[in-house]
């Protein structure tokens, strides 16, 4: 490494943008990786850092800009040509083949062979040790790779990453299902790495690492960059500020939301109770209780585990510890989400196209998809019952669709969420579970299930809501409960619902009171 | 069966016996790798070990059937399906499926009876050539086009079945083996077993170190187990799938070629169905459908497993033939029951 190299970045975006039918995903995004360094690239959900990567990788093809390795310009037509180019990506789950072993994975392609042309098992077995041995990794190479724990796997394509000459390593979310000692140990070999000259773009959400290894970061917003710097400069909180968009000295004193405040939060029992989630790399006892009428706030980065304690309450994600009690009743945890949906919770799930509507159904039939058996005698459905049904809900939510029997997905993406609320509404629920009920909607659509929110409360319907949008987190939410790599952060009540004192919780500088929760236990 | 086979795994691995010690988590992980290595034996090894069993249960129940003639007749007959199977193991190794095998051997059987009025080597030539040159076509569709191989050999086996048709005028003609020399490559054979057996036990040969040893083999296990994963690590994975198709086509050309020289005649109605066959001693044999697992020598098991079984059945004598078919579809369920557990205890993560 002379001191001349280092000018010149080994891996470099120049203005890239790329877009997609709908959404700028880039918006001239320059990010410069120098040689040797651990570059930390952040940003909440659609800021931009997997298109980025894809880009960086051959997935995605920039339509504005260009991406330079080593000073000069490239055009990668395929991941395979990005890989020869030394840019090699380390996913979890993609990047070598499972069932073959450790050896013959870390060495396909360029198998030591004997003078007939052969594959040299001896030597094959023995070189794939050694180049583990490097980077200070144990494992037995002729088992099959999917018989490793992942942080092994992990370090396994690292090292074959390695031995291809890879010049810069790109990990996304490497760490999120390690345990504490394999990150050890992966964030070793990544420092090998460092002192062998090899750059890493490192994806992370726990910023604790980040702190841990990156000399540099970069944060995205928005498909911008919103900052670029030597990451020991930044302080926690303005990391997250700049994440969020929310400056921190900025202090909102009237929103442009439509909610409208304080809710009737009686003293009442909680008509949910979740009780020490718990689910290995996801959640760490997680507790979170909501009283009829009060909408409860979940906050937190991506990757905190808001949507999962949200799965978890339904029973839509397995969990090895915790229960969830609904109006006094212990839901059975090894019940899948029928029993939750009969106990009256109900979840507006984050990702609607994939989790929630039925594209080439009706309004009417994605309406009344959760409400059937309810709906029906000895087996039968009236279809008079499912036709007022509808009407009441369409009326109601001001769904506007062209009739009941328009085909779902031909409706805006917020008219699809009001479907989407009117079925679980419809059910007659007492919580309601929604995930970031407002993304990717327009903002007249975003007020009105704003408003909609605002009333179902005030109905004494207990909601939990989960938000990127800080905003409306502050001004939806009676209390707000902050999630920190899976566990309680933190719990803002009254008037200590701000912007600002979430983000001094997410940072982890201790402005929550984490113990909050026993007080309504 | 399950219990001498566990003693066998810590026999060979020369562990320890779990210690008398409370489950603390390293015996966890002692039994969970226990548990994962006596999966993979069995994955690999489970059709050799039935047809251990099934043998010396022939050889105790019936004096018949541990006769030098008795066999040689299974390996004889068995040794065509095994020359096929070969091929179908590459091609579900690598995550496809053919389904024109059956057809093609059939083919294969009146091209080789029709060449061979031009002497031996017109009589292999022209099958291997015509049945080659539909599995290369088979393989460019599912390989450069990204066709579904079920569909296309599918259609495989349908159009080279009227192929079939055609150059037998459906059926009505004949074509008799007139070469010597070819008829007696079915028939004759050193130390009493015949030639198809040799070569099948050469090409299975080939087949472990092709499979094994090669960048080649390495591929096909790698495409059938991430192709994604695969084309990124720069495996050719067009040119592997295209490879594998060709084989296939191959070796049902030449085992059926080779069962015209047994039989010496292009006969045009056996064969139908045995692309099922193959399926079936490929997946009994421990390779797995979704690709990516398996290997030869289980396979052959496989092949012999099948044989075994239908000659037993030929030994209780008041059976119909109809009850061997039953009894390797239950084998076979079997088999892919236990797939389906083994599959769950090894991948725990």
């Amino acid at each position: 490494m002379g001191a001349a190299d280092a000018e010149i970045p080994v891996l470099e975006a120049d203005g890239v943008s790329k877009r997609f039918p709908g959404v700028l995903a880039l918006d001239e995004v320059s990010f410069a990786l120098r040689p040797g360094e651990v570059h930390a690239l952040v940003g909440e959900n659609g800021a931009g850092k997997s298109t980025l990567i894809k880009v960086f990788t051959g997935a995605h093809r920039p339509d504005g800009g260009r991406v330079l390795v080593e000073g000069r310009p490239v055009a990668f037509g395929s991941p395979l040509e990005a890989r020869r180019a030394g840019i090699s990506a380390v996913h979890q789950e993609v990047g070598l083949v499972p069932d073959m072993s450790v050896a013959r994975n870390l060495l396909l392609g360029r198998e030591p062979r004997t003078r007939l042309g052969l594959i040299d098992l001896p030597r094959l077995h023995a070189e794939a040790e050694r180049t583990l041995a490097e980077l200070g990794v144990r494992a037995d190479v002729r088992a099959p790779l999917r018989t490793l724990g992942v942080g092994t796997r992990q370090m396994v394509a690292l090292a074959r990453a390695v031995s291809v000459r890879a010049r810069v390593v790109i990990m996304d979310e490497p760490t999120s299902s390690l345990e504490p000692r394999e990150v050890e140990t992966l964030f070793g070999v990544v420092r090998e790495l460092r002192d062998r000259g090899i750059s890493t773009v490192y994806v992370s959400h726990r910023l604790d690492e980040l702190y841990q290894l990156c000399d540099r970061v970069t944060v995205l917003r928005d498909g911008r960059v919103a900052h670029t710097g030597p990451l020991a400069e930044l302080d926690r909180l303005r990391l997250i500020s700049l994440m969020l968009g929310r400056d921190v000295a900025e202090v909102r004193a009237g929103g442009v939301t439509r909610f409208s405040g304080e809710h009737a939060a009686a003293a009442e029992q909680p008509v949910l109770e979740a009780r020490g989630l718990t689910r290995r790399h996801v959640l760490n006892g997680v507790s979170v209780s909501v009283r009829p009428g009060e909408v409860v706030g979940l906050g937190g980065l991506l990757g905190a585990g808001r949507s999962e304690t949200a799965k978890a309450i339904v029973g839509a994600l397995p969990l090895d510890e915790g229960e969830v009690t609904v109006a006094g009743t212990t839901l059975r945890r090894r019940r899948p989400v029928g029993a939750a949906i009969r106990a009256g919770v109900s979840l507006l799930p984050e990702d609607r196209k994939a989790e929630g509507i039925v594209p080439g159904l009706s309004v009417r039939e994605n309406i009344a998809l959760a409400a059937l058996p309810r709906l029906a005698r000895a087996g039968l459905v009236s279809e008079a019952r499912i036709d007022a049904l509808v009407e009441t809900f369409m009326r109601r939510l001001r769904i506007k669709a062209s009739s009941p029997h328009q085909r779902v997905d031909e409706l805006s993406g917020g008219n699809q969420q009001k479907v989407l609320l009117a079925r679980w509404l419809a059910m007659n629920p007492r919580i309601l579970l929604l995930d970031e009920p407002t993304r990717g909607i327009d903002v007249g659509a975003k007020a009105e299930v704003q408003a909609l929110v605002d009333e179902l409360a005030r109905d004494g319907l207990g909601v939990l809501l989960i938000s990127s949008d800080l905003e409306e987190l502050v001004e939806g939410s009676d209390r707000v409960v902050v999630l920190r790599d899976g566990t309680v952060a933190g719990q803002l009540g009254g008037g200590e619902v701000t912007e600002d004192r979430i983000m001094a919780v997410i940072a982890g500088d201790g402005a929550g009171d984490p113990s909050g929760e026993e007080r309504h236990g | 069966m399950t219990d001498p086979t566990a003693i066998t795994t810590d026999g060979a691995t020369g562990r320890p016996a779990p210690s008398a010690g409370p489950s603390s988590p390293s015996a966890d992980a002692g039994a969970a790798a226990r548990r994962e290595r006596l999966g993979h034996l069995l994955q690999h090894h489970g059709a050799s070990l039935v047809l251990l069993g099934l043998a010396v249960f022939g050889t105790v129940a019936f004096d018949a059937f541990a006769t030098g003639a008795n066999l040689r007749a299974i390996v004889v007959s068995s040794s065509f399906l095994a020359i096929v199977a070969l091929g179908m193991t590459f091609v579900i190794i690598s995550g496809g499926i053919d389904l024109s095998v059956g057809s093609l051997f059939v083919l294969g059987g009146v091209l080789a009876a029709y060449g061979s009025r031009a002497g031996l080597l017109a009589a292999l030539a022209l099958p291997l050539a015509v049945c080659g040159a539909i599995g290369l076509l088979q393989g460019v569709l599912i390989g450069r086009l990204g066709m579904a191989p079920f569909i296309v050999t599918l259609a495989g086996l349908l159009g080279v079945r009227g192929l079939m048709l055609a150059v037998s005028d459906e059926g009505a003609t004949t074509y008799l083996v007139e070469d010597r020399a070819f008829a007696s490559l079915g028939q004759d054979g050193p130390f009493g077993v015949t030639w198809p057996v040799w070569i099948t036990v050469a090409l299975a040969a080939a087949g472990v170190v092709l499979l094994q040893r090669t960048g080649f083999g390495q591929n096909v296990y790698a495409v059938g187990g991430n192709e994604e994963a695969a084309s990124l690590m720069g495996v050719p994975v067009v040119r592997t799938k295209i490879l594998v198709y060709l084989l296939s086509g191959l070796l049902a050309g030449l085992a059926g070629a080779l069962n015209a020289a047994r039989l010496s005649s292009g006969v045009t109605i056996l064969g139908i169905g045995l692309e099922l066959d193959a399926i079936a001693a490929v997946v009994i044999g421990g390779t797995l459908l979704t690709g990516g697992v398996g290997g030869v020598t289980g396979t052959m098991a496989g092949v012999l497993l099948l044989g075994v079984i239908q000659n037993l059945i030929n030994q209780v004598g008041n059976l119909t033939s109809a009850v061997q078919q039953v009894v390797s579809g239950a084998f076979l369920v079997l088999v892919v029951v236990a797939q389906r557990v083994l599959s769950r205890t090894q991948r725990l993560t």
